[in-house]
């Protein structure tokens, strides 16, 4: 999972993406991670 | 798992020590103490489903989905519930989470028409397929004969 994971486009920006998400009607996905970025 | 994440998701990650702040700011707003912990955040900021842990790929997305489907229960949107719990069912079968999703898809449906007959048929399924999960047990109650026995025996 962790080669796929790492193929998402991750932001690093919260709020930035709780506003993307009310423009488009989706959800945040949060990850926590200790993995190599 | 790029492309349903994409679909349905922004995705936002926050490293442990890249990001120690971050990761303290947001940690202690979500309760969140441990690595990898994933969490299904609605567009108010509130928590929606929760992941601890690692998980191979198929009980990653089987997770998620079942995070989307419970939003859906949440909204009381129960035909869409339902369709969204068995989906994990039939798409993720070898999961934890289809276990869940069968008990909770039988819950959606009797919730969508009113018809109890929905748990009776959910605890019947549950007698063909994971028979040892705890979903189970808390269905074995909507069965008939079951419920019936355990009547008797008061």
């Amino acid at each position: 999972m962790a080669d796929e994971k790492s193929a998402i486009s991750w932001s690093h920006n919260l709020e930035a993406a709780l506003e993307q998400a009310r423009s488009s009607n989706k959800y945040v996905l949060l990850d926590f991670t200790a993995a190599p970025m | 798992m790029v492309a349903f994440v994409s679909e349905n998701f922004v995705p936002v990650r926050v490293h442990v020590r890249e990001q120690a702040d971050e990761f303290k700011r947001l940690g202690e707003r979500y309760g969140a103490q441990w690595t990898p912990t994933v969490l299904v955040i609605n567009p108010a900021g509130e928590e929606r489903h929760r992941i601890e842990g690692f998980l191979p790929t198929e009980d990653f997305l089987a997770q998620l989905s079942l995070g989307l489907a419970h939003e859906a229960f949440a909204k009381s949107s129960f035909a869409e519930a339902q369709r969204r719990f068995a989906d994990i069912v039939e798409r993720h079968p070898d999961t934890e989470a289809a276990a869940e999703a069968l008990y909770w898809a039988g819950v959606a449906r009797y919730k969508a028409t009113d018809d109890p007959s929905a748990l009776a048929e959910t605890a019947r399924q549950f007698k063909k397929r994971y028979q040892k999960s705890s979903w189970a047990k808390k269905a074995s109650v909507w069965d008939r004969d079951e419920g019936s026995a355990a009547t008797a025996r008061q």
